[in-house]
């Protein structure tokens, strides 16, 4: 697409648009080509000297059962948050799309969420959750259950994804609303006449229609829990106990920051750029597409 | 809609009442939390309905925090957050608008080059690249300051993508009649460019402005003297030092603080919030 009509001249735009290259230059482009340039090389942390090793620091990071095992937490930390912060959105907006009235107060009351930084929402669930007084946590242990995502691997995951979940279900919430509105209520009306009962117009009707909408949040929310879910596990589990929550992005950042490993954590990055480019390209696909059946 | 009336009608309140609650919940407890004194808190279980200390707590928390130990006081960590939400907020829609402006009202050479190199910034996360890119601030000696903390955030591949968008809709008549009373390119950018595109700008401000708030990661790396904390990480940091007990009504008031800019201002403003949203992500 390109406008008809234009302004002559080429020093103007050349610097309006100065600006946003600088940056993009000093603080997007440099620093992705200094990853990809640590990654082959290996320089120690008091950048004394470098030498190239070639693929060495991917070969190494391959042949670390941390790293994959990172890889095995992300994969089930993501689809889990994905999964059931959809489900519960879908089910919200399913409910406040049957309404006539009233569903703009509930919009209200259920958006806010989106507003909390994932740090805080960490925080929160953390309080909650508490080993020695969180209220939680303490009436589990008056039914008998010794609740401590501290120790048990099992309940820190839980407990991320419980918070990563909690802090995601607005946006999708709002995306799922305004599918469902856009939604002809003529055919739905005539489902209805010809007898399909809600769940069946459901599943055939509504759910198919919504699948543009669908797809674009499953990107969204990977996208979501692969980078924005630091701030949850930062403030509940640090990564821990062990490496039962070190997602991806946490291992490049305790790599890099907290163990001075460059090589490694410029090789982490690399591999998280492939990633995120995959991931944009599914997601322009997708919207462009506008997958329907 | 279809089934409206009695027992569907009943369930579909109880359901979203349950999911409201629910999201509630936590909020709540904070706000409690906020309200007693910390020995209500560490003998479990803590009280459900707020106590007498309001004042104290977030008085101290305003002023205190935790006592300069580890973080700033929230008022001066308050500052900090509104000063770099806004830089964020306003940067990226300035640089934005204005490179959207020179890719879709001009022609110069290699302008389609300069469009997919902002458009590769989607890819580059700053989670992806914070070592190299705290290098480079700190090449800068921008460490601790508000414009280390701005600059490496704000370039913005949605911003300008929306901005192109709309210009695109906007009639090529408007240019043309603009440029038969003898406007000046800078004329059109400010006389009309601006105010047909105010609304779009307000939406933006306000998804970039919670994005500006909400920032964590980068703050922990970039400041390491307190008094440049911002809110987010702040909060983070009041928390249990190794022999210290976490003052919990103090952090809780101050969680509290740093979650209320945003959310009311995604309430008060939530249409033009949720178009924000959606045209920017989508």
């Amino acid at each position: 697409m390109e406008k008809r009509v234009y302004f002559k001249g080429w020093f103007l735009p050349a610097l309006l648009i100065t600006p946003q290259l600088l940056i993009t230059a000093i603080f997007f482009f440099y620093p992705a080509g200094t990853a990809i340039w640590w990654s082959l090389f290996n320089p120690d942390p008091f950048g004394l000297s470098t030498k190239f090793v070639g693929f060495a620091n991917f070969d190494y990071l391959f042949a670390d059962s941390y790293y994959k095992e990172s890889f095995y937490t992300t994969a089930i930390f993501s689809s889990l948050v994905t999964l059931f912060s959809m489900g519960i959105a879908l089910y919200l907006a399913v409910l406040a799309d049957r309404l006539i009235k009233g569903a703009g107060i509930y919009q209200t009351l259920l958006i806010w969420p989106y507003a909390v930084a994932p740090a805080i929402a960490g925080i929160l669930w953390m309080f909650l959750f508490d080993t020695q007084t969180g209220l939680i946590s303490w009436y589990l242990g008056l039914l008998g259950y010794d609740w401590n995502h501290l120790l048990n691997e099992t309940e820190a995951m839980g407990l991320v994804i419980v918070a990563s979940t909690w802090s995601r279900v607005s946006y999708n919430f709002l995306f799922f609303l305004a599918g469902l509105q856009a939604i002809p209520r003529a055919i739905i009306e005539a489902a209805a006449i010809d007898g399909a009962r809600f769940w069946r117009r459901f599943w055939t009707i509504i759910f198919p229609l919504l699948s543009p909408t669908t797809f674009f949040l499953v990107v969204m929310n990977i996208v979501y829990a692969f980078f924005d879910t630091f701030g949850v596990i930062h403030t509940i589990t640090k990564g821990g106990p062990g490496q039962s929550t070190t997602i991806l992005v946490y291992k490049v950042y305790s790599d890099g920051f907290v163990g001075l490993d460059l090589g490694s954590s410029a090789a982490q990055s690399v591999i998280l750029l492939i990633i995120v480019g995959l991931l944009t390209i599914l997601q322009f696909k997708f919207v462009e597409k506008k997958v329907h059946y | 809609m279809v089934e409206n009336r009695g027992l569907n009608y009943w369930l579909t309140h109880v359901g979203l009442s349950f999911g409201v609650l629910v999201l509630f919940f936590p909020l709540w407890l904070a706000f409690v939390a906020s309200t007693v004194t910390n020995s209500e808190i560490i003998h479990p279980p803590m009280p459900l309905w707020p106590g007498d200390q309001f004042f104290v707590n977030y008085g101290r928390a305003l002023i205190e925090g935790d006592r300069g130990q580890t973080s700033a006081s929230v008022a001066r960590m308050l500052l900090n957050t509104v000063i770099v939400a806004i830089g964020i907020a306003v940067g990226k829609i300035v640089i934005s608008f204005t490179s959207a402006f020179a890719i879709v009202y001009f022609r110069f050479p290699a302008r389609k080059f300069f469009f997919w190199i902002i458009f590769l910034t989607l890819m580059l996360p700053v989670e992806v690249r914070i070592l190299p890119t705290y290098e480079v601030v700190a090449g800068f000696g921008m460490l601790n300051t508000y414009s280390g903390l701005i600059f490496p955030l704000i370039a913005s591949a949605t911003a300008t993508f929306l901005f192109r968008q709309f210009f695109m809709t906007v009639p090529d008549e408007i240019v043309e009649a603009a440029r038969i009373d003898g406007a000046r390119p800078m004329q059109f950018f400010i006389d009309i460019l601006i105010p047909i595109s105010r609304t779009n700008i307000a939406a933006l401000f306000l998804i970039m402005f919670i994005y500006g708030w909400n920032q964590y990661l980068w703050p922990l790396l970039m400041t390491t003297d307190p008094s440049m904390n911002t809110i987010i990480m702040g909060v983070e940091q009041m928390i249990g030092g190794q022999d210290d007990v976490t003052p919990w009504p103090v952090v809780m008031a101050a969680s509290m603080m740093a979650m209320l800019p945003p959310i009311i201002v995604v309430i008060s403003m939530q249409n033009l919030f949720i178009r924000g949203l959606t045209d920017s992500d989508k």
